[in-house]
């Protein structure tokens, strides 16, 4: 089971900030949560959308350990 | 050299303070404290969200790398995450060199860094409800002054 954690926008789209997904891959992942909420896996595709995994920025696709943690980050505001 | 993220309100003077302390080959410090702006009153509340071990340690190796670009003897950056007022300091930078210029220009290079480019999200609350916002064309100016390909 993945831990997915949502920020900023993407979060109040959601309506959750943390979930645990069943996935062993990226893109399975998101078609877990396609799947459960089409507005919410569209906007995940959004091309400023970066995904960390397990804390570190990731693209395309990467398989998922039993553990493994996935952020996906609208665009960072600054502080 | 650290950085802390922490929900509650800090005093910039004691940071400044312990900051000085014990430094016999410390030339110059610098630092900058920003505060949470009200905007004409259509900001009541700034929250910050930040991703705990991954924002921090964004922060600390951008802290790094500009400690070996200024010749930095030390750093010390907080910032407030969570609910914010306005007047409130939100971030603390301060830095420490064996003379005043690398201090100066390391400590501006640092706030225009966390103000752009630093994983954040910042939402303001205000009289028509809240909306996320992102860094003015204005940030991305001040941070791009100091890419190394526009030296």
């Amino acid at each position: 089971m993945a831990r997915v954690l949502l920020f900023g926008r993407l979060a109040d789209l959601a309506g959750w900030r943390e979930r645990r997904i069943e996935a062993d891959s990226l893109v399975s992942l998101r078609s877990a949560i396609s799947a459960a909420d089409p507005d919410l896996g569209e906007a995940l595709q959004g091309p400023s959308v970066q995904v960390a995994l397990d804390k570190v920025l990731v693209r395309g696709d990467r398989t998922l350990g039993p553990d493994a943690e996935v952020a996906f980050l609208p665009p960072m505001s600054g502080g | 050299m650290s950085v802390t993220l922490q929900t509650e309100p800090f005093d910039p003077g004691e940071l400044l303070s312990a900051f000085c302390q014990g430094r016999r080959e410390t030339g110059g410090i610098c630092s900058f404290t920003g505060l949470a702006r009200a905007e004409a009153g259509q900001t009541r509340l700034l929250t910050l969200e930040a991703y705990p071990g991954f924002t921090d340690a964004a922060i600390a190796a951008m802290a790094q790398a500009a400690a070996l670009r200024f010749d930095l003897q030390d750093w010390r950056i907080v910032h407030r995450i969570g609910p914010i007022s306005p007047g409130e300091a939100i971030v603390f930078v301060a830095t420490a060199a064996a003379h005043r210029r690398a201090a100066f220009e390391a400590c501006d290079h640092l706030m225009d860094w966390l103000k752009s480019r630093a994983p954040f999200w910042k939402q303001e609350q205000g009289p028509a409800g809240s909306r996320w916002i992102e860094p003015t064309s204005q940030d991305l100016a001040d941070a791009s002054r100091w890419d190394r390909s526009a030296d």
